[in-house]
């Protein structure tokens, strides 16, 4: 092994970097698009679920790896669930354990994580076929990339819904005194759909080569 | 009767999987192109909902939840096996799509060459696993109200994603701005959807 890649070599940073832009789990790759949108009411539920993304992708995707060669192909499906349930119990247990009140409002979406497609899509995209460092990293890249977006739509929601951020209120009273009003529409859930939509009309004016169709 | 018809509608419009709460919304905006595919993958849905939503019902009253064992002998009543229902739930899932689709291939071929390629997939679609967890967090009294439930949960899923497949067909021929086209204008119109759905929202039977 004399060619070792050192272990933060310019290709391996690339997995990180990625899908942060041009290559973003949601937007260009069109995966784990549910829980994207049920928690962005508001920035602290969506960044704690960007950290239990964070930690079941990655530890997953290193899971998956090291057993790539072990796992017979027709039941791999079943073996990546398992594992993946597994993470996902251990991250909700802590979840109620140290903040209830977030597990609450996330309800079923920290269960949702199982199925949602950007675990079992990085898996079978990648994990499977790479080394286990490498398949760390692309974890951490690609949960990056879902919590970026993530925290932007509900920073525009939370702003625009309720005049907090994080809870703490922004925009001065001064303004209410005016005649503004919190626009209730943008905590429903259409808005995070509509929402979603004109991030990817923006990045996709920027970025031509992601533009669809002819 | 009257109390399953009010869950049955609720289910299709009030509390819609794909508008109120987003679940199964990948392979909703992926394999929505056309009405065809997206009704055998609806099909499929309702299918697999109905079948898993009652078996996870008796599961998680029998089994997991605190007390539930107590059928057994008095001295598990204050056992609590709960937090093992996501790997109990998923297992279920995944084994209850292997079993359909061999029964399936089995007694109706015509029927397993259009739905062939999208079963495995449901497995892992996030529908299916939000439909026993929603049922696990209503606290439903019956398996009947669960049953309709998931087969409520399931044609409402169906309802619209015909319904997305149909506007995109027409989609085609408009004239979308090039850097909206595809995904993005998917995006657009399924929440101008769910806004229409809201309408529904507060309506009791």
């Amino acid at each position: 092994m004399k060619n070792k890649e050192p272990l933060f070599s310019k290709n391996n940073l690339k997995l990180i970097t990625n899908p942060l832009s041009k290559d973003n789990p949601i937007t260009v790759q069109v995966i784990g698009i549910c829980s994207a949108l049920a928690v962005t009411a508001q920035i602290k539920p969506a960044v704690i679920m960007t950290f239990s993304v964070m930690f079941v992708l990655a530890l997953s995707n290193v899971i998956i790896s090291i057993l790539r060669k072990t796992i017979p192909a027709q039941i791999r499906i079943i073996v990546q669930l398992v594992v993946v349930a597994s993470l996902v119990i251990v991250v909700n247990e802590f979840l109620k354990a140290y903040f209830f009140d977030v597990s609450k409002q996330l309800s079923v979406f920290v269960g949702l994580i199982i199925t949602n497609c950007i675990i079992m899509g990085r898996l079978e995209a990648f994990a499977l076929t790479n080394k286990p460092w490498l398949a760390f990293l692309d974890g951490i890249g690609n949960s990056l990339g879902y919590g970026l977006l993530l925290i932007i739509v509900s920073f525009f929601r939370e702003l625009l819904g309720a005049g907090t951020i994080w809870g703490y209120s922004v925009i001065p009273e001064y303004f209410y005194n005016l005649g503004y009003e919190n626009n209730g529409l943008m905590i429903l859930p259409p808005m995070a759909l509509i929402t979603i939509g004109i991030i990817i009309w923006i990045q996709r004016s920027k970025n031509k080569n992601l533009i669809e169709g002819k | 009767m009257e109390h399953l018809f009010n869950i049955f509608i609720k289910s299709i419009f009030v509390d819609n999987l794909v508008f109120s709460t987003f679940l199964g919304m990948c392979s909703y905006l992926a394999v929505s192109k056309t009405v065809k595919t997206s009704a055998g993958l609806g099909i499929a849905v309702v299918f697999v909902l109905t079948i898993t939503v009652p078996v996870n019902y008796l599961l998680e009253n029998y089994i997991l939840k605190q007390g539930a064992l107590s059928w057994l002998d008095s001295s598990f009543s204050d056992v609590d096996l709960s937090f093992l229902s996501f790997i109990m739930f998923i297992a279920v899932i995944a084994s209850m799509v292997q079993l359909v689709e061999m029964i399936i291939e089995k007694y109706s071929p015509t029927l397993y060459s259009q739905l062939g390629i999208f079963l495995p997939l449901i497995a892992v679609n996030c529908a299916i696993l939000g439909g026993s967890l929603f049922m696990q967090q209503k606290q439903f009294d019956t398996i009947s109200e669960a049953t309709v439930y998931g087969f409520g949960s399931g044609i409402g899923w169906l309802f619209a994603i015909i319904t997305l497949a149909a506007i995109r067909e027409k989609l085609e021929y408009s004239n979308v701005p090039k850097p909206l086209r595809g995904l993005g204008i998917t995006f657009i119109v399924t929440g101008l959807m769910s806004l229409a759905f809201m309408g529904f929202m507060g309506i009791k039977l």
